[in-house]
């Protein structure tokens, strides 16, 4: 097959000062479907987003069939022939289907919006590649698969031969997933190429014909599919021989801390996100919360933390029932916890590594008078702090925002371990961070556990989530699906089965997970 | 903020005002017929004697105030800008208790200020509060406080404390043991700047060095994380508006007991929207305040004398002021300089990785 | 108090609210455009004093008010394409560069009123024109309808023109769908190749030319003249009024005539023994009142939605407000 498309020596550097691609090559065949896969933080989504003109790299070149292009907008991609379907939709929710689909490409009657053309052309094209969807609902009435298929749709109305797809399976359910599967594959029969952005190994052996492996911003190469099996790739994907083990005794579990009962809690679009779960976490043992990401794990989190409300059901730290408690109180209480976002909810990236470190507890008397903060102690504990976590940086009053993905969570996790905590609860601690900075947070966890604390631990990398446990819960559609009391007795195999709802445990057997 | 990035603030500070200095340049050179007058009156007025110069000091002293108010309240996030109704309330605070109260010398301005600074802070405070408990935009609603503080403020004015032997719309004077002391003999620096020089410290060492400030500066960065540690930012909110109030207040009080002797202002002095600009060229830092309320008031004054003594009036000062609000608050001014200097040092560091 | 409701159902009361409504429902209409496309115009009031003074110094050189008008409109046009160069070329926050403008306009105009007529207050030393009246052939001989509708200043009519006008742009053609997208969803509208800055650059645009009829009204219908800050608040109201509107053209109307009323009613009242200071609070303290019972009916039904769907209310604090 020819090489349609090619990407050299591409380098981006955000304004931060984060080298998300260094001196980059990638390539693409006519008609094939390229796997492109790496950890969170790999790389992967920025030179995709460079090849959609979403970013532009500092340094590099793109050519395709041969000749050198540039793509400086989303609009000159779509000139080229290249469309992407994002992570997150990109989509207008009060606008119809049919809007979303010719927005930017209206058919006009005069000088009006012609929408019964509009209409029409989703109906045909939809057939056409067999992607149906209802031309005259609004977006935000759309179940995932259905704005997934009209985020392709648009693409391919808009003349696309490269599609670019950024984790479609991340948010669909099995048979969603079996049934873009087979559209993909319609689309390649007819002749388009597609580019494949994902981290599931299994996938990338069912779909890809080619695939390139990226890792801390550089590409570890490119291979045949069919030539190489899922444990190379994963060791060129994590860098590593093996697979990564924790350093860790056997854990010894006390009284339960966490106890969580009939917890229901509803999102902003009513639904059951979190369905009447119930399980306890003991002292001196990590609890791993395995399960694809939107299952449900980032409401528990945020009802435990109290940065997010629960319809039904309890919550009790050391006996103590949080409903109602500010999150003030909560703290108080001995929970601390690691946000899945931190840049959202764990610093504040325009302020200095210490005023990062001090949020929590700049009110102790340890660290503040009747009226002033005590410098001092405020100091030497930062010093502490940043020594103790070995956070790179010029001084405790560097800009956390100037700083490395993984020495701003390293920040985060300073500031909330030093708390002394009874309850952890650690949401995705070491996505996208290096190496160094995630074997830290690790064993520190594991530091934690045998003083005695409870950990709750959620994480969408299964290497993670099984290595650091002590016993796991799995969550699909809301509902713990399964209870694995001890982690290493447990096959990857298996727990995918659980993930993607393929396999339930009897209600007895997860029940074991309450510890009453 | 590293040394590096300090420098690199100050020069562009430094270039904004310069640009907008040459604008003003250019405006005189094509308005005026006697331009190098005109710039010499505009640029050195203001050092030509002293009494100017003091002029200079007289119109610090409310612009530190001003300034520091809208610091501490667009610190925290929040773009309230009632400061210009809050000096105008308090002033007319200040004026009923210097009309109507009987008090000992030193006691009775100091219960004007505060009676000034309370009202001006319950002033700032209903925006704040409308907000936390219905969201609505503090922006909004505190700009039409403004517009209803002015018209009630000359109601109790015209009211209850207008002076009928007097020719124009002006309160009864103030009893003498209301009014503060002169500082410097002749000008009209009262002792009001000693409380200036006092606040500025004072508002300094709030918000470097109490949790309420840091709660304030926290919040305002990132007021998701503020929630997340626990703080309750719903407080913070309106405390830091409160606050900004009450020293807005405490402003138009200093500045009505100290620069005249009965309420006579027929506009919205405008100090309010000029804390803005001294906000912004402080950087809301209060120490910085005094120094860009001093660089204002000096372009103020410089107009004044040049519109005096020459033919282009003095209101050109806010075209100035307006280029430099924009310039400072750019931050694609002179951006792809820092993005150059972050790049250069990223790559040579090793690949850390980051989010995708 | 009967003397009041006696002013309040004249027709001539009617005739009123229509002519004060009007420079608030262009100001308005402004908002909204540049609202929909997801950036604040707080420059509204400026811009309608450059466009008030533009259109009396204009139609004084000419001789001719619509040459007036026209100059008014592209100098409120060329206002909001200077507010959105600030904001989305040299990234100044949005309302600190409309802030900026307020400023610039508020001095700026008494600046160019003294170079041009010599006085620092008021226009009258220019001959300044005054838009045409239109009689309205039909509905002027109709006894209540024909006093409050007929006779209005041309621009008046234009408002209530300028409101269809915005709904079939926004919601008819393609770049009022652009807008739209732009404003909800930026990143989509990126995705399809749709400038977002364009649009934003176009709407900013339009909504100063909104605003420069707005202005131009000011100077060349309501009165005849150009005095120093004469919109007095109304490009803020018209904020408020937008918001209450529920950023929907026909909602920005009915919003528009209401703070039109109270400003109205606030003109007549001056006629009565009240005093004036408090007639004058009236449209700010009504427009105050009318944004917190808007807010306060929406988060209101926003509870009653969770509430409704089976949820208890929110077990933690509400979030803390930072300007969205």
């Amino acid at each position: 097959m020819d090489e349609l498309l090619r990407m050299e020596g591409i380098t981006k550097v955000y304004p931060n000062g984060i080298v998300a691609n260094k001196n980059v090559d990638f390539s693409v065949r006519a008609g094939e479907i390229h796997g492109l896969v790496g950890e969170n933080g790999a790389g992967k989504s920025t030179l995709m987003k460079i090849l959609f003109g979403l970013n532009q790299a500092e340094e590099g070149r793109i050519t395709l069939e041969g000749k050198e292009i540039r793509v400086d907008s989303p609009y000159a991609a779509i000139g080229h022939g290249i469309g992407m379907v994002h992570q997150h939709f990109m989509l207008v929710p009060s606008l119809t289907a049919a809007e979303n689909l010719v927005m930017g490409l209206e058919p006009r009657k005069g000088l009006y919006l012609d929408l019964q053309a509009a209409i029409r052309t989703t109906e045909e094209l939809g057939k056409k590649y067999n992607l149906i969807v209802d031309p005259r609902a609004a977006v935000r009435d759309l179940s995932v698969g259905i704005k997934q298929r009209l985020e392709i749709l648009k693409a391919l109305h808009r003349g696309a031969k490269i599609l670019i797809l950024d984790e479609p399976t991340a948010v669909l359910t099995p048979q969603e997933t079996e049934e873009l599967f087979s559209q993909l594959k319609l689309l390649r029969e007819q002749g388009n190429t597609i580019v494949f952005i994902s981290h599931k190994l299994n996938e990338i052996k069912e779909l890809c014909d080619r695939v390139t492996i990226m890792r801390s911003g550089t590409v570890q190469g490119t291979f045949d599919v069919a030539s190489v099996d899922e444990k190379d790739i994963s060791r060129l994907m994590v860098g590593r021989d093996v697979i990564l083990e924790v350093q860790k005794g056997p854990a010894r579990p006390a009284g339960a801390v966490l106890k969580v009962r009939g917890l229901t809690v509803l999102d902003r679009f009513k639904k059951r996100a979190v369905d009447g779960v119930s399980f306890s976490v003991r002292r001196g043992e990590i609890l791993g919360v395995a399960g694809v990401e939107g299952n449900g794990q980032g409401e528990l989190v945020e009802a435990i933390t109290g940065l997010g409300s629960f319809s039904s059901g309890t919550i009790a730290v050391d006996g103590e029932s949080v409903a109602g408690m500010s999150i003030r109180r909560i703290r108080d209480a001995g929970v601390c916890h690691v946000p899945e976002d931190r840049m959202t909810y764990g610093c504040a990236a325009a302020l200095g590594v210490e005023a990062n470190l001090m949020s929590c507890n700049h009110d102790s008397p340890e660290y503040t008078g009747p009226v002033f903060l005590k410098g001092k102690a405020i100091r030497a504990n930062s010093r502490r702090l940043v020594e103790e976590y070995a956070i790179k940086c010029s001084s405790p009053e560097q800009e956390v925002g100037m700083l490395s993905g993984g020495n701003i969570q390293k920040v985060v996790v300073a500031r909330e371990f030093s708390s002394g905590p009874s309850l952890i609860v650690a949401d995705q601690p070491t996505r996208g961070i290096d190496v160094g900075a995630t074997e830290f947070i690790r064993s520190r966890l594991v530091e934690l556990r045998d003083e005695g604390a409870a950990v709750l631990l959620v994480s969408a990398d299964l290497n993670e989530v099984m290595e650091l446990s002590d016993s796991l819960i799995v969550m699909y559609g809301g509902r713990i699906r399964a209870y694995v009391p001890d982690a290493k007795a447990v096959s990857e195999e298996e727990l995918g089965l659980y993930m993607l709802g393929l396999k339930n445990q009897t209600p007895e057997e997860i029940a074991r997970v309450v510890h009453d | 903020m590293t040394r590096q990035q300090r420098v690199f603030e100050v020069v562009r500070t430094s270039l904004a005002i310069l640009i907008a200095l040459t604008i003003a340049l250019v405006i005189v050179l094509v308005v005026s017929d006697d331009p190098g007058d005109a710039l010499g009156k505009f640029l050195l007025g203001p050092l030509d004697s002293f009494r100017h110069f003091g002029n200079v000091i007289e119109l610090m002293i409310p612009l530190t105030f001003t300034g520091i108010a809208i610091s501490v309240m667009f610190t925290a996030g929040q773009f309230n800008l009632g400061a210009e109704g809050g000096f105008f309330i308090g002033a007319i605070a200040a004026a009923f208790v210097a009309i109507n109260f009987s008090l000992p010398p030193v006691i009775h301005p100091i219960v004007a200020i505060l009676f000034g600074s309370l009202v001006g802070s319950l002033f700032c405070g209903i925006p704040a509060i409308l907000k936390v408990k219905w969201g609505s935009s503090e922006l909004v609603s505190s700009l039409m406080f403004n517009y209803i503080a002015f018209f009630f403020g000359l109601f109790l004015i015209n009211y209850y404390m207008r002076d009928a032997n007097a020719g124009a719309m002006v309160s009864y004077l103030f009893k003498p043991t209301a009014i503060l002391p002169k500082l410097v003999p002749r000008t009209r620096i009262s002792v009001g700047i000693l409380v200036a020089i006092a606040l500025v410290v004072v508002a300094w060492l709030f918000m470097q060095r109490t949790r309420w400030g840091y709660r304030i500066k926290l919040t305002g960065a990132n007021a998701k994380f503020s929630r997340y540690s626990g703080i309750d930012t719903n407080s913070v909110v309106i405390y830091s508006q409160v606050i900004g109030g009450m020293i807005a207040g405490m402003g138009g009080s200093i500045e009505l007991l100290g620069m005249y002797t009965r309420f006579s202002w027929q506009n919205l002095p405008g100090y309010g929207w000029d804390g803005v600009i001294v906000a912004i060229l402080a950087r809301n830092n209060p120490l910085f305040v005094p120094i860009a309320a001093f660089f204002l008031a000096y372009l103020r004054i410089g107009a004044d004398i040049m519109s005096r003594y020459s033919d282009v009036p003095n209101e050109f000062v806010a075209l100035i002021q307006g280029t430099i609000i924009i310039l400072i608050a750019a931050s694609s001014f002179l951006a792809k300089y820092r993005h150059k200097l972050v790049f250069k040092e990223a790559t040579r560091k090793p690949v850390t990785g980051g989010e995708a | 108090m009967n003397q009041v409701f006696s002013l309040i159902f004249a027709p001539e009361f009617g005739y009123s609210v229509l002519r004060v409504t009007t420079p608030i429902m262009f100001a308005t209409l402004g908002a909204l455009i540049s609202d929909k496309a997801g950036v604040m115009n707080i420059a509204l009031e400026g811009i309608m004093l450059i466009s008030a003074l533009t259109g009396v110094v204009f139609s004084a050189l000419t001789g001719s008010s619509g040459v007036g008008l026209l100059a008014a409109v592209l100098a409120g046009g060329l206002a909001g394409l200077f507010l959105a160069y600030c904001a989305l070329k040299l990234k100044t926050d949005i309302i600190l560069s409309g802030i900026a403008l307020n400023l610039m306009a508020s001095g700026g105009t008494v600046f160019a009123l003294f170079l041009i007529a010599g006085d620092k207050g008021i226009s009258s030393s220019l001959a300044s024109k005054v838009l045409p009246k239109l009689t309205i052939p039909g509905i002027s001989s109709i006894p209540v309808l024909g006093t409050m509708l007929s006779g209005h200043n041309v621009l008046t009519y234009v408002a209530f023109l300028m409101v269809a006008a915005t709904f079939v742009f926004l919601y008819r053609t393609p770049l009022g769908l652009r807008i739209r997208a732009v404003g909800e969803n930026p990143n989509a509208a990126a995705s399809v190749g749709i400038g977002v800055t364009k649009i934003q650059y176009l709407a900013l645009t339009l909504s100063g030319m909104m605003a420069g009829f707005g202005g131009a009204y000011m100077s060349m219908g309501y009165v005849s003249w150009f005095s120093k800050n004469m919109t007095a608040g109304r490009g803020f109201i018209a904020m408020a009024a937008e918001a209450m509107g529920g950023a929907t053209p026909l909602g920005s109307m009915l919003t528009s005539l209401l703070f039109g009323f109270f400003d109205a009613l606030s003109n007549t009242l001056q006629l009565m023994k009240i005093p004036s200071e408090f007639v004058n609070m009236l449209p700010y303290a009504a427009t105050v009142i009318g944004l917190v019972l808007y807010t306060v009916q929406k988060t209101r039904k926003e509870r009653l939605a969770r509430e409704s769907a089976g949820a208890a209310p929110a077990v933690t604090g509400a979030t803390a407000g930072k300007k969205e």
